[in-house]
């Protein structure tokens, strides 16, 4: 994005934006302490990391004991955090910094700030009214409107993203930019949504007010406990997101418990790894074993803090709320 | 042709599109946090100018188009072609009347522009930024005029007609801003 130069010493971000930056930090600090979260710090190297075909983290090798050992930069805290819980933290929070490979744009930076939350006791919902008051402190927000995927595709892409099929979902992305005839071989649904989501849905989610979006398909459910489907209604995924002027900000999760469901999942994504040619990393045992022994019931969300910052800000691009970004690190 | 992936994606890029050269004019990578990653692209086409937007799956790969940007010398025009040629080697190309565009209004022979190449024959002309160029005719300034931001037509040595200021009188030079199309200055001697 910046060219190599003289200047490259500089700062991208003004001081104002790094002073608004400190300002965020101390007010979610304030947030957490007063509701009596406790603040944690878990590694940023581990031995595993997530197989979700959408995330590539960054592998690096050194020596333990002697011997050089594969670790890897975590793409969020969430397993450390987890395994926190299961040993009976109670809620916790963290502002930590997460690694994505590949992801640069005007919203991504590979290195970047996660505020990362865990409540104990709470399910999705009372979760999404906590994102709320979190976005209410931080930015002065009205409160968040509640609209679920399935009516949020309804009124924006005029597609049933639960009962839809991928000739009626590759139809609707006709009115997309999405070139349908050229690369539009896919077979898989989620595709599909995610051309139509991020193209007809999200540019309309949180204007004038913040979107909580709810109630995910039951195939994107990542780590979300999956809700069944009764009465003629689909199953879904407990899951949520905080949408601000188009921009997804934050998700959360019901969490899923059920530790030989995780592995299932674990597994699944490894197999989607193998026939697309993606790195397979090692299952994270040590989560699967925290959660064999017990992970408490509780929802948790992962929430972008420079993009907190840049909507505070008012800035357009990450690059002015992060000091140095990774073409100048 | 080589073809790019979307990681490679920048602003100016040149890029196959429906048959059509295009440059990137903007590049937006748009991922949500669990999903497909894309890659938005607004492209400009070079034939016609259109600017359009494409939507391209992140990792995906795109046609290459064979476009050289290339200074060359505006020698002459025959009418229905005008004719550069490139300095170092003296190799001439013509290019048409479509290619030309707005370049047609602003070029003096020996003026230094860039020509598009588009799989080695010109698709567009850009004259430089400012040119220079004589007043042919235009009528004298009303007297008592003292509106500020009075202006009036005045044709140029190249048959482009510009809105100069009313104290411009014929035979002047004048600086021209080739993007705009507007009057800048009097040139200096």
């Amino acid at each position: 994005m910046t060219e190599r130069s003289a200047e490259d010493w500089r700062p991208t971000a003004g001081l104002d934006g790094l002073r608004r930056r400190a300002e965020i930090l101390a007010t979610i600090r304030a947030f957490f302490a007063e509701r009596g979260v406790l603040e944690v710090d878990t590694p940023l190297l581990a031995a595993s990391t997530v197989t979700d075909v959408h995330l590539e983290s960054v592998a690096c090798q050194l020596p333990l004991a002697g011997r050089p050992t594969t670790f890897y930069l975590q793409t969020s805290p969430e397993f450390a955090m987890k395994r926190l819980l299961a040993a009976g933290s109670g809620a916790i929070y963290q502002l930590a910094k997460a690694v994505r490979s590949d992801e640069r744009g005007r919203h991504h930076n590979p290195e970047f700030t996660m505020l990362e939350w865990y409540r104990p006791g709470y399910d999705h919902r009372q979760l999404m009214a906590e994102v709320d008051d979190l976005a209410q402190a931080v930015l002065g927000t009205p409160s968040a409107e509640r609209l679920s995927y399935g009516d949020a595709f309804l009124r924006h892409a005029e597609v049933d993203p639960h009962r839809a099929d991928v000739a009626e979902l590759r139809r609707a992305a006709r009115r997309t930019s999405f070139d349908v005839d050229a690369f539009g071989d896919e077979t898989d649904r989620d595709f599909w949504l995610h051309v139509l989501g991020s193209q007809l849905v999200e540019p309309h989610l949180g204007v004038g007010r913040p979107t909580l979006l709810f109630d995910y398909p039951a195939s994107q459910a990542a780590l979300a406990r999956i809700r069944p489907g009764r009465g003629g209604s689909p199953a879904v995924a407990e899951r949520f997101e905080l949408y601000i002027d188009g921009v997804e900000l934050a998700n959360g999760f019901h969490e899923l418990l059920d530790a030989e469901e995780q592995r299932r999942r674990f597994e699944n994504d490894l197999r989607e790894r193998r026939e697309r040619k993606l790195p397979e990393g090692p299952v994270d045992e040590r989560l699967l074993a925290a959660l064999w022994h017990g992970l408490p019931p509780c929802a948790g969300v992962a929430l972008g803090v420079d993009r907190l910052v840049m909507l505070a800000a008012g800035a357009d691009a990450i690059d002015e709320v992060i000091a140095f970004p990774i073409e100048r690190a | 042709m080589a073809s790019y992936s979307t990681n490679q994606f920048r602003s100016g890029l040149k890029l196959m599109i429906d048959n059509d050269p295009c440059s990137i004019i903007e590049n937006e990578f748009v991922k949500p946090g669990k999903g497909q990653a894309f890659n938005r692209v607004k492209l400009r086409n070079l034939l016609n100018g259109r600017v359009i937007e494409k939507t391209y799956k992140s990792g995906e790969s795109v046609e290459g188009a064979d476009v050289m940007e290339t200074p060359m010398q505006y020698l002459y025009s025959d009418g229905e072609k005008w004719h550069f040629m490139v300095p170092d080697n003296y190799e001439q190309y013509e290019a048409d009347e479509a290619a030309m565009g707005d370049a047609k209004k602003w070029l003096k022979e020996e003026d230094r522009v860039d020509v598009t190449l588009w799989n080695n024959i010109p698709i567009s002309v850009t004259p430089p930024n400012f040119v220079h160029l004589k007043v042919k005719q235009t009528d004298p300034g009303l007297k008592g005029d003292t509106s500020s931001g009075g202006s009036k037509p005045a044709t140029l040595e190249t048959d482009a007609v510009v809105r100069v200021p009313l104290f411009i009188g014929e035979g002047e030079v004048l600086k021209i801003d080739t993007r705009t199309g507007e009057y800048v200055s009097r040139s200096k001697a």
